[in-house]
């Protein structure tokens, strides 16, 4: 019996401590050094929320950079609503899937038909295959490199300029020492509104 | 493998190395130290004297039932989401199966999720009793662990150290200060912290992205140093907001390894054998960085099916290619892998790329990890394990010398081995027994997600990450089932707890021995040979008991795979 | 005793016979893991007797696997009964020596003639020159000098007498000269060697806890492989694959510990009667084993280390005497002294002066043999009185102190762990004897042997400790314990348990026995009295105190064989796993072929030579678990180096040539 009140106590203390005092006292601290992050480092255009910095979102028009496939699911039900930021998930296909083969192949298809690509040109892997978060803000710079012309061309732009932002868009390892290059796509779309409207 | 990839592997390494034997330094600090302040405050106000030393039994029952009571409260708080603060979208509570299941999940600290966080849980349901049963969980691990040290550092006691001291010792002076720490340094990285839950926002071609957040960082960082693994999200650390850069990858998975890893150190310090502790260390991180090396090199090379497609998979400066299916592309293969590697052996479960999609070859490192399940394996427990099988190695080995075995001067017999193998089965039975079931019946078959060998994988999968306490996924297998949420809330239960009680016995009986001073024909069990003998001991018996299920599971995919099969 | 190293024809034929005895499900359930291999035989049996009367299945390949599961069980009893003969053996021939005798029983004043088999404990019974012994017992009168080779094989005969150390007689031996009165000590059934006996036969034998707690982890492991069979099945039919219950049944046999769980009684029995070969009887197995784990050795100095008497090495001449004068005063102070270091200066005083025997005598001589009181011996001659004695004895005789070159001599002697005596003629000092306590040879490696092992020695002795050091130098003793008192070596046994040491002596006297009591491995001498031996958990036939070395390494080679049996038998499994999986599903999954890294010809006949190689290799270890694996004493590292590499490493390989050969000469013979 004095084990179970000394149990229920400690769980009072506990719940108090690590619920309540522990996260409310982060997010305190949290808001005075780092608000901008501790908001969900979001992007704003003329006041509005356009997106999160860290969060990919769809794009389809040609007129933009296109970011991975994505495989976040319908909640109501089957297929999949792409860039979902309120259900993250990734395919979840098996390499010796079928389904997962097939996808690939006809992804890789429109890839190179909307990019206007010959058939003997090799897709990036990121291109044509959904992240792990089905959120993933960022593409590989192959994938953004083959995406130029399109663009230039829906936007009446010279490519060697857009290729020139695109360099410029380019994060590095980060500190030189963690991660991949990659190309933000919301950050660089923005740029590409800012530039050419 | 580039020079950036080995140079980030050899930072991971080192920062390991470095920050190990100082932890574990620091830890026998906090076990041995007089009672600081704030720890005599929480003693007074929670009634318990925790001068008073506990006998293995009252140690063992003081553990069960306060995680009683905290997994009471958890299930309670997840079960009344509908009427508690913080839930503006009005989400029910979860089914009462998957409350069960997730109640059960992270008392244990296994942290498996049969729910997706950001669609089904409230911000109140993850900042209290998600992040309240994240530091109960791992705490009573670390509890555990150094009552069970202690059967190894008493001679003739009958005691095993006050639970309750034990706790609140970790948790005040280690557990709460790293994770508030941390919190704000994933904060800096881009972790949001708020108790705001979403905000909508107008993206570029139109319509709206309801962009979920909330507490987010403060759950991260318990959920990583405390080897937990649930996420506050579905994707978990594959969310940019749990996991937003490189760096933050870094830094959680390092996370895992800061107290697991350092164990090693503290029991070396405790039993004043710092050579024993560098011993057991390696034989952690020989099994660590093998895995590590497989996990790199299979999600490097392409998968040879997708060669018809004519899709670029080999490493660039323009792409970092590989197996990219499941994964985010600020991590690429080796961050990737770094993780995977470490939230298996580490059993955190937390994952920043899906598992369901990783190649077989790479399946059979997290098979293997999860059923080793102690390099460095969970919170305390995962290495009490190891301390069980160099037990048993030891008595094997120790009678080819010709003595009665003995462990740090301690004889180990029939009692010893009784208990140790005890511990032993469970993980064979709950594991292979769970699965025949799951895929010999239609509640188990119909909610698999993938054909094939890659089917069964999923479900042994399952059950292996329960048994592990280990809480990572094949997400593509649906959990959320009666069948799923209630066996495998029973089998997470079943595995923290019953071999637990075997290890505590075991360090009662050993604290009751006499220690035998060492001889000539003492077997040394701090030397390269022990070393290997345990590496081998392990590897044998898990490649013994599981041999079947690899062969039918990732053997079978991985050899179709080569032979351009697929299903 | 016969060494009996040969296995006989009859042993092996009675082990035969034996063999099916012990197929009976009530005697093999005490084995667990052979219990289920005996339950795995009779469901083949009946499984190939189905397949034959209802044309399923392949009736050949049942009825094959069924008959080398129970070739397996054979194998496995074989192994058991054949240890158990053998020793029953070695204790047989000892008992029938005793067989017809016949005593002299003492009933109050009377004598009856009546069979030996019939004494009673406490019954007294007289011995008479020629007699043989009846049964074991304490003389309590007389004393006897008795032929104990019908025991220890030893022919020169021993003295035994009543109320000193020596006084126990034991059964089948013989009294050659003498009159005793001897008191039974035991019940018939109840002697040493009738324990003995018993413990071999295995009747009353008792699991040793080392044993018990190997037996748990085969448990262990065998759970753990009944898991993995029968889940297969599920596993497989996910697959779509069936599972043949016959292949099932031959995974799981060869998956469980059959080697070692077959091997593992004979293993024990074989370490008892190899004690018994060294001519130790041993109370239990527990005892041997516990050998094994000896950290220190007691060792009593006189008669252990050193032979019990002293020796006269040196003599040292006063100022102004000469080598001869003082040789032939030493010789004929000693010509009438029986003790050996009287006999031991006399040598050397002979061959110091070149005569020997009647040789330049005097005329006159009267012997003055050595008294309490005077605590000197010599002789009075017409030469004049001789005499020799200790420093102070001989001062008190002359009743002036000894002169300084003397008494150099004499603490020069004292210092280098020696004892002197002095020598006078008519009160003239002539000089100094060296008696010098004698090492065996050959202790210095032995006690190295052990150093080796990680048991550390210390000599106990009433000697002062400038001599105990001297002594413990010379014979490489580690440790010494001067000046002690028989209870003074109970209270240092106690010492180092108390350390967590584990103590090992040899004694033989009553005032040994509480000691030997308190020790955890004690060596009783058969010439000890009844309070040592029923002290001791071992009693030593030959009376060999160093004999516990012996029994030391039988102990160590006892748990080594268990280990490297074990190691071997789970290594095994490793290539049936790559003989029997792939057979099983290499059909329905053809990219499973690759595992079938021995190339086996056919799924069938991997399976059957699997099994075929999981029986035989347990009647190829039978001389490997009855001889026992060789121990080295090269430290423990080095030899778990060894063993690992040898058992566990060739563990694993072997059985991949092992079954490649048999699936070769199965392919050879068109089986398949």
């Amino acid at each position: 019996m004095k084990t179970l009140a000394v149990s229920l106590r400690a769980m009072l203390l506990l719940v108090l401590v690590t619920g309540f005092v522990y996260p409310i006292g982060m997010d305190v601290i949290a808001h005075i050094f780092f608000p901008h992050q501790a908001d969900g480092s979001l992007i704003r255009k003329n006041g509005v929320v356009v997106g999160s910095a860290l969060i990919g979102q769809p794009f389809t028009q040609p007129r933009y950079f296109h970011p991975r496939p994505s495989a976040t699911p319908d909640p109501t039900g089957s297929g999949s609503v792409p860039y979902d930021a309120a259900f993250s998930s990734a395919s979840n296909l098996a390499p010796t899937n079928g389904a997962q083969v097939k996808a690939v192949s006809s992804a890789a298809k429109a890839y190179r038909d909307e990019n206007g690509l010959p058939p003997t040109q090799a897709v990036p892997a990121d291109a044509v295959t959904a992240s792990g978060s089905g959120l993933d803000p960022d593409i590989s710079l192959a994938n953004a490199l083959l995406q130029v012309n399109r663009v230039a061309h829906a936007r009446s732009m010279e490519p060697s300029a857009l290729k020139r932002l695109v360099l410029s868009h380019v994060e590095g390892p980060q500190w030189g020492l963690f991660g991949e290059s990659r190309v933000n796509v919301l950050k660089l779309n923005l740029a590409l509104d800012s530039l050419k409207p | 493998m580039t020079a950036h990839d080995v140079t980030q592997i050899i930072l991971a390494f080192l920062a390991v190395g470095a920050m190990a034997p100082i932890v574990g330094r620091y830890l026998a600090w906090v076990f041995t130290s007089p009672r600081i302040a704030v720890e005599r405050w929480i003693f007074r106000a929670i009634g318990s004297d925790c001068d008073r030393e506990m006998g293995w039994r009252e140690y063992a029952t003081t553990l069960l039932v306060s995680n009683g009571v905290f997994f009471a409260a958890g299930y309670l708080l997840l079960w009344a989401q509908g009427h508690l603060p913080l839930n503006p979208r009005h989400l029910a509570p979860l089914t009462p199966e998957v409350t069960f299941n997730t109640a059960a999940s992270f008392v244990t600290n296994t942290n498996w999720q049969a729910y997706a966080g950001e669609a089904q849980l409230s911000n109140f349901s993850q900042m209290v009793p998600i992040v309240f049963l994240m530091f109960v969980g791992a705490n009573t691990g670390i509890a555990a662990l150094v009552a069970i040290l202690r059967g190894f550092t008493r001679a003739g006691a009958s005691t095993v150290g006050n639970f309750w001291d034990d706790f609140f010792r970790f948790f005040v002076r280690a557990f709460l200060p790293s994770c508030l720490l941390l919190g704000l340094v994933l904060v800096w990285q881009g972790c949001p912290q708020t108790l705001a839950t979403s905000v909508v926002a107008h993206p570029l071609e139109g319509g709206t992205q309801t962009i979920v957040m909330g507490p987010v960082a403060s759950l991260e960082s318990v959920k990583n140093l405390g080897t937990n693994g649930g996420g506050f999200f579905n994707a978990n650390g594959a969310h940019p907001y749990e996991n937003p850069t490189p760096f933050s990858n870094m830094l959680e998975f390092l996370a895992m390894m800061v107290f697991t890893s350092s164990l090693p150190f503290l029991f070396g310090r405790l039993t004043r054998r710092p050579r024993q502790g560098w011993a057991l260390f390696a034989v952690i991180m020989v099994l660590y960085g093998g895995g590590l090396a497989v996990i790199e090199k299979s999600e490097k090379a392409p998968n040879p099916l997708l060669a018809a497609a004519n899709v670029a998979q080999a490493s660039s400066s323009l792409q970092s290619g590989g197996n990219t299916e499941g994964k985010e592309v600020r991590f690429g293969i080796t961050q990737t892998s770094l993780f995977t590697n470490t939230t298996i052996a580490a059993t955190t479960g937390a994952v920043d790329a899906a598992i369901d999609s990783m190649l077989p070859s790479s399946l059979m490192v997290t098979f293997s990890h999860m059923w080793l399940n102690e390099e460095p394996g969970g919170k305390g427990v995962g290495f009490a394990g190891l301390l069980k099988e160099a037990i048993l190695a030891i008595f094997l080995a120790g009678l080819m010398v010709g003595r009665t075995p003995e462990f740090l001067g301690k004889k180990l017999e029939s009692r010893e081995i009784k208990l140790a193998a005890l511990a032993l089965i469970v993980t064979p039975l709950l594991v292979l027994g769970l699965t025949a079931v799951g895929v010999t019946t239609t509640v188990g078959t119909s909610t698999i997600d993938n054909p094939g060998p890659h089917g069964f994988e999923e479900v042994l999968y399952a059950f292996s990450s329960g048994n592990a306490n280990n809480g990572s996924a094949m997400a593509g297998l649906t959990v959320s089932t009666p069948f799923y949420a209630d066996s495998i809330a029973v089998e997470m239960l079943l595995a923290r707890y019953l071999p637990l009680l075997p290890l505590l016995a075991l360090a009662g009986s050993l604290a009751r021995k006499r220690t035998h001073p060492e001889t000539a024909g003492t077997l040394p069990t701090d030397t390269p040979l022990f070393v290997a003998l345990l590496l081998g001991f392990m590897l044998m018996v898990g490649l013994l008991t599981f041999f079947p299920a690899l062969m039918l599971g990732p053997i079978l995919e991985q050899l179709s795979l080569l032979h351009g099969v697929s299903f | 005793m016969k060494k009996n190293d040969q296995i006989r024809s009859e042993t092996v034929i009675g082990a035969v016979r034996q063999s099916f005895v012990m197929l009976n499900p009530v005697k093999l359930a005490k084995n667990p893991v052979m219990f289920i291999v005996e339950v795995g035989s009779l469901l083949t049996t009946v499984l190939a007797v189905r397949a034959a009367v209802l044309h399923t299945g392949e009736v050949l390949f049942s009825s094959v696997i069924s008959l080398w599961l129970w070739l397996t069980l054979l194998f496995a009893n074989f192994a058991e009964s054949l240890a158990e003969l053998q020793g029953k053996a070695q204790a047989e021939s000892l008992r029938t020596t005793r067989a017809e005798t016949f005593a002299r029983l003492v009933v109050g004043t009377d004598v009856r003639r009546v069979s030996g088999s019939s004494l009673k404990k406490w019954d007294k019974f007289l011995l008479s020159p020629g007699e043989i012994v009846p049964t074991d017992g304490e003389i309590i009168a007389g004393v006897a000098s008795i032929d104990e080779s019908a025991i220890t094989g030893e022919s020169a005969p021993v003295i035994r007498e009543a109320g000193g150390d020596r006084s126990g007689v034991t059964g089948g031996t013989r009294v050659l000269a003498g009159e005793i009165t001897v008191v039974v000590a035991a019940n018939p059934g109840e002697t040493f060697l009738d324990r003995m006996i018993a413990l071999v036969e295995g009747a009353t034998r008792k699991k040793s806890p080392n044993e018990i707690a190997l037996s748990i982890l085969l448990i262990g492991l065998t759970l753990i492989f009944l898991l993995v069979v029968a889940t297969l099945p599920a596993f497989a039919s996910y697959a779509k694959v069936e599972s043949d219950p016959v292949v099932l049944i031959a995974l799981l046999v060869c998956l469980i510990p059959t080697t070692i769980a077959g091997l593992l009684p004979a293993i024990g029995i074989a370490g008892i009667d190899r004690a018994f070969r060294a001519n130790v009887v041993a109370k239990s197995g527990k005892a041997v084993e516990v050998a094994g784990d000896i950290d220190l050795l007691l060792l009593d100095k006189t008669g252990t280390i050193t032979f019990g008497n002293r020796q006269a090495v040196q003599l040292l001449p006063a100022q102004d005497v000469s080598r001869e004068e003082l040789a032939r005063a030493c010789r004929l102070a000693s010509l009438h002294d029986p003790t050996p270091e009287g006999k031991s200066t006399l040598t050397l005083a002979e061959s110091e002066e070149g005569l020997r025997g009647e040789a330049g005598l005097p005329e006159r001589l009267e012997p003055v043999p050595f008294t309490p009181e005077t605590r000197m011996s010599g002789a009075d001659t017409s030469d004049g009185a001789y005499r020799k004695g200790s420093e102070d004895a001989i001062e008190s005789y002359l009743g002036t102190p000894l002169p300084p070159i003397v008494r150099e001599a004499v603490s020069g002697i004292a210092q280098s762990g020696g004892t002197p005596l002095v020598v006078v003629r008519d009160r003239k000092v002539l000089g100094v004897i060296h008696l010098k306590d004698i090492v065996k040879p050959g202790l210095t490696e032995r006690f190295e042997r052990l150093r080796r092992m990680g048991v550390s020695t210390v000599m106990v002795t009433g000697d002062n400790p400038l001599t105990a050091q001297a002594i413990a130098r010379e014979a490489g003793i580690d440790d010494f314990f001067a000046k002690a008192r028989p209870e003074d070596k109970m209270a240092l046994i106690k010492k180092e348990q108390d350390k967590g040491r584990l103590v090992a002596m040899s004694g033989d006297g009553t005032n040994d026995a509480p000691s030997l009591a308190q020790a955890d491995v004690a060596l009783a001498m058969n010439s000890g009295t009844q309070a040592a031996k029923e002290a001791a958990n071992m009693v030593d036939l030959d009376s060999d105190p160093t004999k516990i070395i012996e029994v030391v390494e039988i102990g160590k080679q006892l748990l080594i064989t268990r280990g490297a049996l074990t190691t071997f038998s789970v290594a095994n499994d490793v290539a049936k796993y790559f003989a029997i999986l792939p057979a099983m599903f290499v059909a329905s999954f053809p990219q499973l072929g690759v595992l079938n890294i021995m190339k086996l010809s056919t799924p069938v006949s991997a399976v059957t030579s699997a099994i075929i190689f999981n029986a035989l290799i347990i009647p190829a270890l039978i001389p490997l678990a009855l001889k026992g694996v060789r121990y080295r004493p090269v430290g423990a590292a080095a030899l778990l180096r060894r063993n690992l590499l040898v058992y566990g490493l060739g563990g694993i390989l072997v059985p991949f040539l092992g079954i490649k050969l048999i699936d070769m000469a199965l392919t050879f013979l068109h089986f398949s």
